[in-house]
């Protein structure tokens, strides 16, 4: 008997269209063969740009936009899709392959009730009547630990949070009872406490059901957690397949090992006798009129030191960097900045003291003007504090793309023309071309590859060692507090619920919140996932 | 190399365009006779003296056209280059300041928007002085407000993107913010509206004249030209469809080259889908 999945030597290529030039073919994937049996999950991963969501479509034989398969063959159950009519592709999708997106709030019709959605595929398909999908959705819901598993479908997808319409993209991806589900990257656009409850559910409902699965992302452990193999891939090629206790302890490909090491980064902490830069004390905040989203913050950074600032989304943190930077007008509270208070609003603060706060934003595609190179983006500071212009601009612009590693063949690059990696490398280097005694990092790192995130974290650090900085880094990730944090605060809807140097902040006794982000951070070992969601103290709200 | 990638429909535009163009600009030297001047009978048909024969009054109309088409061209882009001075300018202010500005602005746009266009033009061109100046500020009063309307949206787009909100923290001005923010950013959306709108401001000004309140007789221009010529219709003379066909032809190679413009420069913006 065949294997439910068999893919052999697939070769996938997409029609590129570099500016001013002809349309390019470009091959993305190439020589991937993999088994899948029954029941059995397979985890697919790699940076972006590594091919895993175009192998996990191909199962499906879909290729998004440009993509074409131009080789190799994709066996469901022995029966080729690759050379399948429309009409037979068309019977197989939806029904014995399932997909789950990442952004299930996009995925969803914001008009219409859940139910409808969830059992639509399984109706349409006539796999079973409207009533049995019904009651097979409930069953699902109720396997998913969704609330009110009888009601729930009767919700539109905006009176749900993003953890439970993930939660009902993988009950519409189970209901017709497919034999494979495509889930791409389903936990990544989630807080790390809810990830961790969904990642349960999807699992539990995995080994309930019986479905194979093809589990997508670019977090080793996540996946290490959820699958039977792994296959990591890189630039569209395999780099290595193996069980996952194969893979996580005895990695055969340097790659492999590397994205292992990823987060091993770090410095020591150090103490809190330096001189105050930064200083906050009962600073409070809101939109408009609505309530306060910050809520009486009080800290202190000392010069040349990192205060990271953790939590989830919503919890305060990024709208704490825009009173900071005076964007968001603190309604009460004292900021001092090096001794002298800071006026509350932007406006009001005198160009020197712009200087001497600058701010890096998560993603740096929107944070580069892509009309300007980088000279010009680089430039602007130097030219608008310091009147560094034409030749003496120039070279100082090289000086500080060799101090972000990148060097001076990229001074006429536009953003385009670059990596995400390189883009935010860039938008470091603006950062610098102010002299800056303070850097607001918000969530620098969130939007990047393992790998080059990791670089970009060295990066900041050596600049640290080199030039005093202090950082304020606005983060979810505690892995990266514990890498580069000398100071903690940890905030929960807008208040801070604890703070002190890493070493307190991150030891026990914990506070219940404290405790559930640390526990919900994902390992490595086998059975991490069940210990966790066994261990928790405080459960977390409305995912 | 680069020259010989433009699509097809990009040549035939851009050579329609020079076509017309070198009319405008060499009128006196190309055009056969005086624009003016009474040649011979009404609507004789067309020899080789008189290619496209002759028009209402007797007049040569080839060279009509030729005049014409200095006339047509220079009022119409001018209207139009004022309008978007005077529309970008505004809206980029509006999207940049926000606020009081942004609504005293908007809000005087959405009164100036609900006149009906026509019956705005007649009025006023009614009751003041019937010269060129006049008539070129009501059409780039009116079609500023369009512009207004579009340079705003593309603007406040701009206006919230993290680069724009870095350009504030840094301290820069509004000046600059609008000039090296927005400006280049919104380049494309703009040209293309800029070719629309110049084709337009052609047919509109082609219904001033053809209504009698936009260029004065004796001076040559398409739309009156086709008002001039309309009875020969009925006798069964086309010299109403020259003019006319001329309108038709620049309107439509304008907006070819617009097409190209527009797909060329937004595949410079490198990012999604067709990059």
């Amino acid at each position: 008997m065949p294997e439910l999945l068999e893919i052999r030597d697939l070769r996938i290529s997409a029609t590129t269209y570099p500016p001013g030039g002809r349309p390019l073919q470009v091959t993305i994937v190439e020589g991937i063969s993999f088994d899948l049996a029954r029941g059995k999950v397979l985890g697919l991963i790699g940076e972006s740009g590594a091919g895993k969501s175009t192998i996990g479509l191909s199962s499906m034989a879909y290729g998004r936009g440009d993509i074409r398969i131009t080789g190799g063959s994709v066996r469901l159950e022995g029966k080729e899709l690759l050379s399948a009519s429309p009409r037979e592709i068309r019977r197989i999708r939806g029904a014995r392959v399932c997909y789950v997106a990442q952004s299930a709030a996009a995925a969803f019709n914001p008009a219409h009730r859940l139910m409808r959605q969830v059992i639509e595929a399984s109706v349409r398909h006539r796999l079973m009547t409207e009533a049995e999908a019904r009651a097979r959705a409930v069953e699902l819901f109720r396997t998913l630990g969704l609330p009110d598993p009888e009601t729930f479908g009767d919700r539109y997808p905006h009176q749900v949070s993003g953890g439970q319409l993930q939660r009902a993209m993988t009950a519409m991806a189970l209901c017709p009872r497919p034999e494979l589900i495509v889930f791409d990257e389903p936990t990544t656009a989630l807080d790390v406490t809810t990830q961790l409850d969904v990642l349960a559910a999807i699992k539990h409902a995995i080994r309930e059901t019986g479905v194979a699965a093809l589990y997508i992302s670019h977090d080793l452990a996540v996946v290490a957690q959820v699958a039977d193999d792994i296959l990591v891939l890189r630039h569209g090629k395999m780099v290595e397949m193996g069980p996952v206790g194969q893979v996580i302890r005895d990695p055969h490909a340097a790659y492999t090992r590397d994205l292992l090491d990823a987060q091993e980064t770090g410095k020591p902490e150090t103490a809190a006798n330096a001189e105050t830069v930064l200083k906050a004390e009962g600073v409070r905040a809101g939109y408009g009129s609505g309530p306060d989203v910050v809520c009486d913050i009080s800290f202190a950074l000392p010069r040349g030191q990192t205060l990271a600032i953790v939590g989830e989304s919503g919890s305060g943190k990024s709208s704490l960097a825009r009173v900071l930077t005076g964007l968001l007008p603190a309604r009460a509270g004292k900021i001092t900045f090096a001794g002298t208070a800071l006026p509350p609003r932007l406006g009001q603060r005198n160009r020197d003291t712009l200087r001497r706060m600058q701010l890096i934003y998560q993603i740096a595609d929107t944070a580069l003007n892509p009309r300007q190179t980088v000279g010009e983006i680089i430039g602007r500071p130097l030219a608008f504090y310091g009147g560094l212009r034409g030749k003496a601009g120039r070279a100082r612009v090289v000086e500080l793309l060799e101090q972000i590693e990148m060097g001076e063949q990229f001074i006429d690059r536009y953003p385009a023309e670059l990596s995400g990696g390189q883009k935010q490398r860039v938008a470091i280097a603006r950062a610098l071309a102010a002299e800056p005694e303070v850097i607001l990092c918000d969530e620098p790192t969130s939007a990047l590859d393992p790998l080059v995130a990791k670089g970009v974290l060295e990066l900041l650090l050596k600049l640290q060692r080199e030039k005093a900085l202090s950082y304020v880094f606005i983060t979810h990730d505690i892995a990266i507090v514990r890498a580069i944090a000398d100071s903690v605060a940890v905030m929960r809807n807008g208040k801070m619920v604890r703070y002190g140097p890493r070493s307190t902040v991150l030891a026990p006794p914990f506070d219940d919140y404290t405790d559930l982000l640390l526990k919900s951070v994902p390992q490595m070992q086998p059975g991490w996932l069940e210990t966790a969601i066994a261990g928790r103290k405080l459960a977390a709200a409305g995912n | 190399m680069n020259a010989l990638r433009l699509p097809l429909s990009a040549w035939i535009g851009l050579c329609g365009i020079a076509v017309f163009a070198f009319c405008a600009l060499f009128a006196p030297l190309i055009s056969p006779h005086a624009p003016d001047a009474v040649m011979g009978g009404v609507w004789q048909a067309p020899d080789r003296t008189y290619l496209l024969g002759l028009d209402n009054l007797g007049r040569d109309l080839m060279s009509r056209m030729i005049y014409g088409a200095r006339t047509t061209l220079a009022v119409a882009l001018t209207a139009t280059v004022a309008a978007f001075v005077m529309g970008v300018v505004l809206s980029f202010l509006a999207a940049a300041c926000g606020g009081i500005v942004d609504m005293v602005l908007s809000r005087i746009n959405d009164v100036m928007m609900s006149l009906p266009t026509l019956i705005f033009a007649l009025v006023v061109l009614a009751i003041l002085p019937q010269n060129v100046f006049v008539l070129i500020s009501v059409m780039a009063v009116l079609g500023a407000t369009r512009v207004f309307r579009l340079g705003r949206a593309v603007a406040m787009d701009i206006a919230v993107m993290e680069y724009t909100e870095a350009a504030r923290l840094r301290g820069e001005g509004v000046w600059w913010i609008v000039r090296r923010e927005f400006l280049p950013n919104t380049l494309s959306p703009l040209l293309a509206e800029f070719g629309l709108r110049f084709s337009f401001a052609v047919l509109f000004l082609s219904t001033l004249s053809f209504l009698g309140l936009g260029i004065q007789p004796p001076a040559a221009d398409w739309g009156g030209m086709v008002k001039e010529n309309k009875d020969g219709i009925i006798f069964g003379v086309s010299a109403a469809l020259i003019p006319g066909g001329a309108i038709a032809v620049l309107t439509i190679c304008v907006n070819l080259v617009t097409d190209w413009i527009l797909r060329r420069t937004s595949s410079l913006k490198g990012g999604r889908g067709d990059a």
